[in-house]
């Protein structure tokens, strides 16, 4: 590590931009990218996979509600949303007063709201069209061999729903990934917010922005090659015999 | 003897959709090592028959006894449904039911989708249901395939892999539905075979079928289904050898 630090700043040495020091701007910024968009993913699906199967309910009054949730968090900007819960919850009578201020007076838990919000909505209505694009046939045959709702749900619809569901939620990982781009607005030191500092301090967009852009670039492949091997393994079932 | 309860039993069954009664009244008696073919031609409502003996659809009207226990309905606002639905899960478990289509789980290995029903909806051992599942597997001439998905096999293959599953339960009877209409000429044979072989073993089978040949070979029973209720029914030397109604002589005569 010592070494590696050495070695790194005699490369930089003749570069006015890259110091160290904006270099650990970057890094910390990439940590907490990494971990809004880590944290609002899992949190997000977690909600999503009950929520998807409640939103193809026969009863109306669980469906609505969940369709109406889903319909104005993909109808509005992410930016909106964010401004809303951000700046929102001072106005929220007396919630200074509570311990829940503590942590929402910072921007990471209102920016983590947010996000989780929104991709919990787009990843329910993801999962609710992989459900709903169960093959008849195999709904029938688990009926038939005597499967209750409950456990036809746990062990042909969901798994098979998850499998299919797979692309398009790599797509929503990517999506929630340059989405948290915006989480900058409200002074989260993230990625796009140290480009910013460092854009700002030097003067340098290029040297600035297009570094960022890079790193992201690089978590975007990360998360396709992640995505593929998954799809590899879990819909091997789709692929005719290799032989 | 008599003690033993008759696998299943249906009573003066009768389905609509809508205002079409497709179903008017149909009764049958399988006892054990019965096979019985329904024949017929496209919407006389042999498919709709066999899927309201599992309650995949259900009769407005009708009786239906499993293996000496009544079905118990009830009257909603939908209309008739079954009282208790525990019950009709149990029941079902106990009629396996072979589709045209397959319908083999396609996430699933063979294995796995053989071992699927037995573990989670009889709770059996897992290793047992394994060992039950690789004998069966055998028998329908699938040892080999046990780890291939569906969508790697061929439409007979997989249809016997749906027998094996449907073995697998140890089913009072079993329901097959049309199982050959959606094969190659070339695959038939192989399914069939396989029928042939349960049959003569001893199971008790209900089949929809197009197969004459299979329908005289191996039925202990044919019935003749025409716009919904029974037109002939007996024993295949008298039904297919011998029809007396002109509809079934139409239907049996040879077409070009």
């Amino acid at each position: 590590m010592e070494a590696l630090i050495t070695w790194l700043d005699s490369r930089l040495a003749d570069n006015s931009i890259f110091t160290l020091q904006t270099l650990s701007y970057y890094g910390e910024g990439l940590v907490t990218t990494v971990q809004l968009v880590f944290l609002s993913l899992v949190l997000g699906l977690v909600a999503a996979v009950p929520l998807a199967i409640g939103r193809g309910a026969k009863r109306r009054w669980v469906r609505l509600p969940i369709f109406l949730y889903c319909y104005v968090f993909r109808g509005t900007p992410l930016l909106v949303q964010l401004y809303l819960i951000y700046y929102g919850v001072v106005f929220v009578e007396g919630i200074q007063e509570t311990w829940l201020w503590v942590i929402l007076e910072k921007p990471f838990v209102p920016a983590l709201i947010a996000f989780t919000l929104n991709t919990a909505a787009y990843t329910t209505e993801i999962f609710h069209g992989a459900i709903k694009a169960t093959a008849k046939g195999e709904i029938e045959a688990a009926r038939a061999y005597g499967m209750s709702q409950r456990l036809m749900m746990r062990r042909i619809i969901i798994p098979s729903a998850f499998r299919r569901a797979l692309p398009a939620y790599g797509n929503e990982v990517i999506f929630m990934l340059h989405a948290s781009a915006i989480a900058s607005v409200v002074t989260i030191m993230d990625l796009t917010g140290a480009a910013r500092f460092v854009y700002a301090r030097f003067y340098a967009p290029f040297e600035a922005f297009l570094f960022v852009a890079a790193i992201y670039l690089c978590l975007t492949f990360a998360i396709l090659y992640l995505f593929r091997y998954l799809e590899k393994r879990l819909l091997a079932h789709l692929k005719p015999a290799s032989g | 003897m008599a003690d033993t309860p008759i696998p299943l039993e249906v009573r003066n069954i009768t389905k609509r959709f809508g205002d079409t009664e497709v179903l008017k009244g149909l009764s049958l008696e399988a006892r054990k090592g019965d096979v019985i073919t329904l024949i017929g031609a496209s919407g006389s409502g042999k498919s709709t028959f066999l899927r309201c003996m599992n309650l995949l659809e259900q009769p407005n009207e009708g009786e239906l006894i499993v293996h000496g226990e009544p079905i118990i309905f009830k009257q909603t606002r939908h209309g008739r449904e079954p009282a208790d639905w525990k019950q009709v899960v149990r029941i079902r478990a106990k009629l396996s039911m072979v589709f045209q289509s397959f319908n083999l789980w396609a996430h699933m290995t063979l294995l796995e989708n053989v071992i699927e029903a037995p573990v989670h909806v009889l709770g059996k051992p897992k290793k047992e249901a394994i060992e039950h599942a690789r004998a069966l597997l055998e028998r329908v001439g699938l040892a080999a395939h046990a780890d291939y998905y569906p969508a790697q096999m061929s439409g007979g293959q997989q249809q016997r892999g749906a027998i094996a599953r449907a073995l697998a339960m140890d089913p009072e009877v079993m329901l097959f539905d049309e199982p050959t209409s959606a094969l190659d000429p070339e695959l038939v044979g192989d399914v069939l075979k396989v029928m042939r072989d349960l049959a003569e073993e001893g199971r008790t089978m209900i089949v929809v079928t197009h197969e004459m040949a299979f329908a005289r070979d191996v039925s202990t029973q044919v019935i003749y289904l025409h716009q919904g209720h029974v037109e002939e029914a007996g024993p295949p030397d008298q039904v297919l050898g011998n029809p007396r109604s002109e509809r079934l002589k139409q239907f049996l005569a040879p077409k070009h």
